[in-house]
């Protein structure tokens, strides 16, 4: 088998830089998936999408992909509900610190055309009744923020992709990569093997491994991040809430269910991905706090899945000098899914030799060779 | 029959002829089911509509029942470790 480009993972970000080859016209694209379609992060996560956040790569990632949100169910020709919801995120600041720190991130948001501001407790306590107003000192929100079906959202590429011609097969794993004299050769996967030149690292939690069977160093680990999901009710919640500090995001999906999560500032690096009692019980005691009705709701399941971190929580997007033909498109940090249809568009720009839609020198692995990279995002649960 | 009139999913109102349907586009597991129809996300957790949706895969394909993948169990209604819970006994004490 041969093909222009392969790429490994077919999660969000795999299935749209598919996508966005074959619409350019790269349609001999195949992807290997090891597990069932949104096994790995893309199918575990709380498909949030927000444009509010501390550093500028991100706000603008978030930003232009949420324009493409809005028209991805026409663009995509999808037969199933994408299920795009826009009714924002509520971010409250429970400190003066965080206050402050709001403040500066509502600046620079508005500087790059994303509509947030800054409200007070009553006004945040009108968009969010049952907020416990005791908690708060302020809050950010952004309207056209939101929410989308992860499962559709992912099949929407899936199925548009394919229409174009490119190929998947999902489980079956990748399990080298043969680079001869500096040139990438093939693909060896459990079922077959394919001759390339072209190898897009789109492997979520196992980008770091993945890397490793190319010789190429990524500087990213992998974490587990715990969620869970009650019984749906009736809409009570319009907007994602969210806070650092109390360290919770808890929004209420169309399905009526509740979606809420935190991490764990103790969970060990690796690929666990299991679910603790002590999450239960932190969770609980968190969303009861800041939202005190949600203690009426059965929880109906638990889960755990990857954080893939980057040095400075900002994804690493692009090629790289250590591997002609090897693309990278990881190190999401926990908010790869909303990012997707850029990470998709920028990929594809780079791998075909295109110009880039924006400058990705915040967002190249090379970045981390510059002494004066300071940028960290500061703004994830 | 009608299928659909036909409920398999009880928890998350799924008539059979949406399974059959998914199952027709080519999504042929379990997980994958699941995943586009929210078959077995419901309260129950599976437990009601589990084997039905298990039969109708292996009938669409033609193989025995016991071919075919059981969907993934997650908490809470899971049986739950002794050890776990002394965990939680001790956290406690
Ligand atoms: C609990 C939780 C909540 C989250 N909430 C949000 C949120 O609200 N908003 C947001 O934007 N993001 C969120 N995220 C982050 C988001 O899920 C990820 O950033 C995003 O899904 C990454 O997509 P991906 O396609 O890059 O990776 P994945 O979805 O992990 O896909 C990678 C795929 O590669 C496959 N793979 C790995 N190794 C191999 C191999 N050797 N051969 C073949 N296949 C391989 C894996 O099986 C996997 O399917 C959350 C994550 C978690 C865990």
């Amino acid at each position: 088998m041969k093909a222009d480009v392969v790429i490994i993972g077919g999660g969000i970000s795999g299935v749209a830089i598919a996508y966005n080859l074959a619409k350019k016209g790269t349609t001999n694209v195949v992807v290997f998936d090891d597990n069932y379609m949104t096994g790995g992060a893309t199918g575990r996560c709380g498909a949030g999408v927000r444009q509010q956040w501390s550093s500028k790569g991100n706000c603008i990632m978030a930003k232009m992909s949420v324009d493409f949100f809005e028209r991805a169910q026409e663009e995509l020709g999808y037969h199933r509900d994408i299920e795009f919801k826009q009714e924002g995120y509520l971010i409250v600041a429970t400190t003066k610190e965080e206050d402050e720190q709001f403040t500066k991130n509502v600046a620079l948001q508005q500087s790059v055309g994303i509509p947030a501001r800054k409200l007070t407790v009553d006004e945040a306590l009108e968009i969010v009744p049952h907020l416990n107003r005791d908690v708060i000192v302020s809050a950010t929100f952004c309207p056209t923020d939101g929410h989308l079906n992860p499962f559709t959202m992912t099949d929407a590429y899936y199925t548009a992709a394919k229409r174009l011609g490119v190929q998947f097969f999902y489980r079956e794993k990748v399990t080298d990569i043969v680079v001869t004299d500096g040139k990438i050769e093939k693909v060896i996967t459990e079922r077959r093997e394919v001759t390339t030149d072209k190898v897009v690292n789109a492997a979520g939690g196992f980008s770091y491994e993945v890397g490793q069977m190319a010789g190429v160093d990524i500087p990213v680990y992998s974490e587990n991040h715990e969620i869970l999901v009650t019984e749906p009710i009736e809409k009570m919640q319009g907007p994602m809430v969210i806070s650092f500090s109390k360290n919770i995001y808890c929004q209420q999906v169309p399905h009526g269910s509740f979606l809420m999560g935190r991490s764990n500032p103790q969970v060990p690096k690796g690929h666990d991905i299991s679910s603790t009692h002590q999450f239960l019980d932190e969770m609980a005691k968190t969303a009861v706090e800041l939202l005190p009705p949600l203690g009426n709701l059965r929880v109906v399941r638990q889960w755990g899945g990857s954080y893939n971190i980057s040095p400075d929580r900002q994804p690493i997007l692009g090629d790289t000098d250590q591997l002609a033909g090897f693309y990278l498109a990881c190190g999401f940090s926990g908010h790869g899914f909303m990012f997707a249809p850029m990470t998709g568009l920028l990929l594809a720009e780079v791998i075909r030799g295109e110009p880039t839609t924006i400058d990705l020198a915040e967002l190249h692995i090379d970045r981390f060779k510059n002494k004066e990279h300071t940028a960290y995002e500061h703004s994830v649960v | 029959m009608n299928k659909n009139n036909v409920i398999i999913c009880r928890c998350e109102d799924v008539t059979l002829q949406e399974l059959h349907d998914v199952l027709e586009e080519g999504y042929t597991t379990f997980e994958d089911v699941k995943r586009i129809l929210r078959i077995g996300m419901g309260p129950c957790q599976a437990s009601t509509c589990g084997l039905l949706v298990q039969q109708e895969i292996a009938k669409f394909l033609g193989t025995s029942v016991k071919n075919i993948e059981t969907h993934v169990t997650r908490p809470l209604t899971m049986g739950v470790k002794l050890g776990k819970i002394k965990e939680a006994a001790d956290d406690e004490s």
